[in-house]
């Protein structure tokens, strides 16, 4: 990942108490595009690589604006509605027929799913 | 008889029930309509014309036995294909899918079949829903019917052209940052998003969970409020659902329309959603329709909303790190795609190479910036941060709605443009600008035609807290009564 | 590397993360069952299959029991918390993404207090938290395991099982008694989760997963590197998995080399560790909260209640046992050391007299688990077996000979005492008659040990008690049969 400093590009960052740790400007590289793309299981061809390093530093130095708010003691947000404690009742319902489950498989075999072979290991 | 393709829903329905035409003729009528002109739309990714015409049937049978009908009976829908739906091809838009039948129906699914609604078939949408023009549908994209060289809006833009094109009078649609309202704005029909958590999200492909939200489109506002009623309400399946009736919107619609006022409602314009990179002759549209607003007897306030100029960014790191999340299942192993399998690649080989041949650019872009948004170290400074900007907007929300009823703006900056036009990333973002606020928030949002800018549909945005969808519902009734509902061209 | 040695030199310091299968009825997120070897992915939903569109909805049962569990460790049980995603790819996981908790679990802080000998250490509960399991991979190839195999094939039955992990702050200060405190820890967690009834804890069986961090410092300086060691999959292999580790980072150590932060996978046949597939850079698992879950904000009067109605914990039970029943200090720490102070407050608890429980317990069963390498209470015996084959010795149904095969009876098949004893025809044979006539049946056979016994030699009489018992198939009372014989014989017993 990519660690060059905030450019000065007349965003508040840095020095001001009151807005957040700034967000490093996109300055994103080849290099940091090819890690996401690893990390993401994204076999990015090696053109699609200089397309997207330069697309992704535009749109990063477009969202790293979040920065600019001070929000230091503002509660995050993700429901409209605020709610807690949804659940269900600890009872079995009915699950899909096998013949449904591996229906959409790749590749099947002995009733369960077939994948080539795993280099990483569990976790 | 009329053309049953130029009827709403409502006079369908009403014919339906009074036995005056078959649901069955109905719905011919519509596959008719869909076989001559969808060649040129291409709103359509998989027409069910077996399954249409059974449920249409059905319609028909179950009038016959002198069971009560529901209130959309016999009436055809065309179902945005980012909504599972069992036995039926499902890809949302992407190549990732191809030829996937899901094993089982949305919660908006069945609530549409139980209601005698014929779903036509499956729309087309930007993939993923991701996208303002559904150009990035891997199945070519869908034309304006408006005008065919031009885009129909997006991710919902099938649906959207569809009941333009008089192929259905109703569609489906989801919207996470302006995907139902700004391709209604662009198509000129009337578009929806529900209040977060008021339509299941049970079968809808994710893209942005906290966003995500389905939709109704019609010609008329009414016909989307009885889409509306239809789809709303309570999901235990989805935990995000609201325990709570859906808002009265059918009865919002029909007052609305029926008062031909609205004395004693303050709208509020907002400062922030107009000026520069909106086109002249949209804002003109909406100058005219706040008048004719004021003309109604309401009372329009400017109110400022001053965090909403952050919400292109924060929603373009919320929904992204969501996406790479929800994206991550599609790895070739239970469903869908699998590319390299050749007895030498391994599995993570496999996955990747998967999804690069099935994923299109947009889709990368959006996994590869939720990736790095959500990495350890910039975590706090990207999504974190974004969360709080949401909260700051949803408070600009809350003091703007002390001072109005419902705040308006435009729906987009734009009138529908070319195929092809918008490669920058960046520039297409800036359709959703309009849309964005009401996206974070989870509050509800119409867009309602308003006229023409170079022959060109526009859209009127409508807002209101959450939960009052029926404000929405009420104010774009009685504007449209007051202006008419517009002369959608035939597609030539 | 001599064990006294190296802690003579180094001070270890230890972890324990521990992952307990709930024994809910349906999955953590979906109704679908949880039962135990089904066909494959017969179990499986659009939520647990990961298909797209699916949704979650938490279990509350899971939740109640992880609550639960917090209060039995003495935790503080949060009053708003949230579900997280961990972000990363691997066949055995529906959505590549495993739906747990992060920096907000629903229980923190707690302890556990383990007696080790006679010396009781306080367990820091750092936190314990709610996440969901992932299926299971077979891999095909020519050793079945990962390394090497072609391909394999997966499972997704066990997806979506509530997983409880349960994380101790780490442990300094145990010394030489490190292996053992550790061991101790995972018998009493497992003695209080199967109190508690959440889950059937069965270590084999994989419902209770243990991960052991080790490292040993120079004393006076700071804690060392630790290292995480996996595949434990019994209390003796807590034990041994802490020794070993604690022996080869000395080794390191003393050779001057530094320990590196790894996984280590502990070797059942060995009794080492093995480092495992290091990976080139830590996983960033991009956790974020669990857009599609609400935030969980127990109620206080809830999680009251269910303190109050937690049932009496092991060491409650401990103190119980030692006052009201006066169990004996000498004989708290002998049952501690056997791991069966539990069981015998159990069988207690179940009628039988506290006396009988223990002499059991340490003898004959404690017998049974040394022969088959468990510990007692890995034997499948339950307190209420025991306590019915007391009961029934106390009757006089049964002779203790008899008992014992009523136990062989039970821990071979599983069937409970009375089913045993009747499938076996383990009857004490009390028809005075017939002891008779098998004592003089015996003696007339033994001639020559008769004499003898005749003489004096009492303790030959044992011959003549074996020959009946033989003939009555081991269902006499022995000690019933020597009377008769040594009166037979004139003598005195």
């Amino acid at each position: 990942m990519s660690d060059a400093p905030a450019t000065s590009d007349g965003h508040v960052t840095v020095g001001s108490t009151d807005t957040a740790p700034s967000a490093p400007a996109g300055r994103i590289s080849r290099t940091d595009v090819a890690h996401l793309a690893r990390l993401a299981r994204l076999a990015v061809s090696d053109q699609e690589l200089d397309v997207f390093a330069e697309q992704l530093d535009v749109i990063l130095g477009a969202v790293a604006r979040v920065s600019e708010v001070a929000a230091a003691d503002i509660p995050p947000t993700s429901h409209a509605v605020p709610m807690t404690n949804v659940y269900r009742a600890d009872e079995v319902q009915p699950c899909l027929p096998r013949e449904d489950v591996l229906a959409g498989a790749p590749d099947v075999e002995d009733n369960k799913f077939r994948v080539p072979r795993i280099l990483a290991e569990e976790v | 008889m009329t053309d049953l393709t130029r009827m709403s829903a409502s006079e369908i329905a009403a014919l339906v029930a009074g036995g005056e035409v078959a649901a069955v003729e109905v719905a011919q009528a519509h596959l008719d309509r869909i076989t001559t002109i969808d060649s040129q739309v291409h709103a359509f990714l998989h027409v069910d014309t077996t399954g249409a015409l059974e449920a249409a049937k059905a319609v028909d049978t179950a009038r016959a036995n002198g069971t009560v009908l529901g209130p959309l009976a016999g009436v055809p829908l065309a179902m945005k294909d980012v909504v599972v739906t069992k036995g039926l091809p499902t890809t949302a838009g992407s190549k990732i899918l191809e030829g996937w039948h899901p094993p089982y129906d949305a919660t908006i699914t069945e609530r549409i079949k139980n209601a005698g609604i014929v779903m036509l078939g499956k729309t087309n949408m930007d993939e993923f829903a991701m996208g303002s023009s559904t150009e990035n549908s891997a199945y070519g994209p869908t034309h304006n019917p408006w005008d065919l060289s031009r885009i129909p809006g997006g991710s919902s833009g099938g649906s959207s052209a569809a009941v333009a094109a008089f192929e259905a009078p109703l569609s489906i649609g989801t919207d996470t940052g302006g995907s139902i309202r700004q391709p209604a704005a662009v198509t000129g029909i009337v578009g929806h998003k529900p209040t977060y958590g008021g339509v299941s999200r049970y079968g809808l492909i994710a893209f942005s969970s906290s966003l995500d939200q389905a939709g109704p489109f019609g010609r008329t506002v009414l016909d989307t409020a009885l889409l509306h009623e239809v789809m709303g309400g309570y999901d235990p399946r989805d935990s995000t659902s609201i325990n709570a009736p859906v808002p009265p919107v059918v009865a919002a619609a029909r007052e609305g329309a029926a008062a031909g006022s609205l004395a004693g409602v303050r709208v509020g314009v907002v400062r922030e959603l107009s000026g520069e990179g909106y086109q002249p002759g949209v804002l003109a549209a909406y100058d005219a329709a706040v008048g004719t607003l004021r003309e109604l007897g309401a009372e329009v306030v400017e109110v400022s909303c001053p965090r909403f100029e952050y919400a292109l960014a924060a929603y373009y790191l919320i929904a992204p790190s969501e996406c790479s999340s929800n994206l991550a299942r599609f790895d070739a192993v239970r469903y869908g795609l699998r590319v390299g399998d050749d007895g030498a690649n391994s599995l993570e080989e496999v996955m990747s190479l998967t999804r690069e041949a099935g994923f299109g650019p947009e889709v990368k872009r959006r996994i590869m910036i939720g990736t790095y948004a959500l990495s350890s170290g910039y975590y706090e400074a990207y999504y974190g941060q974004a969360q709080k900007v949401r909260t700051l907007i949803a408070r600009d929300f809350a003091a703007a709605f002390e001072r109005a009823d419902v705040l308006v703006s435009p729906s987009t900056p734009v009138v529908a443009f070319g195929i092809g036009e918008v490669v920058d990333p960046l520039t297409m973002y800036r359709n959703d600008l309009c849309t964005l606020p009401a996206s974070l928030a989870g509050t509800p949002a119409i867009s309602v035609p308003c006229g023409l800018s170079e022959g060109l549909p526009v859209g009127l945005q409508i807002m209101a807290p959450a939960l009052a969808d029926d404000r929405c519902y009420r104010v774009a009734a009685a504007y449209e009564a007051a202006a008419g509902t517009l002369t959608i061209p035939e597609v030539s | 590397m001599d064990y006294d040695d190296v802690v003579a030199r180094y001070e270890p310091v230890i972890g324990l993360e521990t992952h307990v299968e709930l024994g809910t009825a349906s999955k953590m997120f979906c109704g679908c069952s949880t039962e135990f070897g089904g066909e494959p992915n017969t179990q499986v939903c659009p939520v647990c299959l990961g298909l797209p569109g699916a949704l979650p909805v938490a279990n509350e049962k899971a939740i109640e029991s992880t609550i639960r569990i917090g209060l039995a460790l003495n935790c503080s049980i949060a009053s708003w918390c949230r579900f997280a995603r961990k972000n990363y790819f691997y066949p055995d996981m529906p959505k590549n993404f495993q739906t747990s908790q992060y920096d907000e679990p629903l229980c923190i802080d707690g302890y556990l207090d383990v007696a080790v000998g006679d010396t009781e250490v306080r367990v820091g509960i750092e936190r314990v938290h709610l996440e969901e399991d992932t299926g299971k991979n077979t891999h095909v190839g020519t050793s079945g395991r990962i390394h090497g195999a072609d391909y394999s094939l997966v499972d997704y039955n066990r997806a979506g099982i509530p997983l409880v992990e349960i994380v101790t702050k780490p442990v300094p200060g145990t010394g030489a008694l490190a292996p053992d405190v550790a061991k101790a820890y995972v018998t009493a967690l497992r003695d209080i989760l199967r109190t508690l009834g959440v889950s059937d804890v069965r270590m084999e069986q994989g419902s209770l997963r243990c991960d052991v961090n080790t490292s040993l410092n120079r004393p006076g300086e700071e804690w060392g590197t630790r290292t995480e060691t996996k595949n434990v999959n019994s209390l003796r292999s807590v034990e041994r998995a802490v020794r070993s580790e604690m022996l080869r980072q000395a080794e390191v150590l003393d050779g001057g080399g530094t320990i590196t932060q790894e996984t280590r996978h502990f070797q059942e046949q060995t009794g080492d560790t093995r480092r495992g597939r290091s990976k080139e850079e830590a996983t960033d698992y991009r956790y974020f909260p669990e857009p599609d879950l609400v935030p969980m904000a127990p109620d206080p009067e809830w999680v009251e209640q269910l303190r109050k109605a937690l049932p009496e914990l092991p060491a409650a039970r401990r103190v119980r046992l030692r006052d009201e029943l006066g169990v004996s200090a000498e004989d708290m720490v002998q049952m501690g050391n056997a791991g069966v102070i539990e069981l015998v407050g159990a069988t207690a608890d179940a009628g039988a007299p506290i006396g009988e429980a223990r002499n059991w317990w340490l003898g004959y069963l404690a017998q049974k688990a040394n022969e088959r390498e468990v510990e007692p209470a890995e034997l499948p015996i339950s307190p209420a077996h025991v306590a019915r084959v007391i009961a029934l010795v106390a009757d006089g149904a049964l002779s203790v000979g008899l008992a014992r095969q009523a136990v062989d009876g039970v821990l071979e098949t599983g069937d409970d005492v009375d089913a045993v004893v009747a499938a076996r025809g383990l009857q004490v044979v009390s028809d005075t008659g017939a002891l008779e006539q098998a004592a003089d049946d015996a003696i007339a056979a033994n001639p020559d040990v008769a004499e003898k016994v005749r003489g004096g030699k009492v303790a030959a009489v044992a011959a003549l008690v074996g020959a009946v018992m033989k003939a009555t198939r081991g269902q006499a009372d022995a000690a019933a049969v020597k009377e008769i014989l040594l009166r037979k014989l004139g003598v005195e017993g």
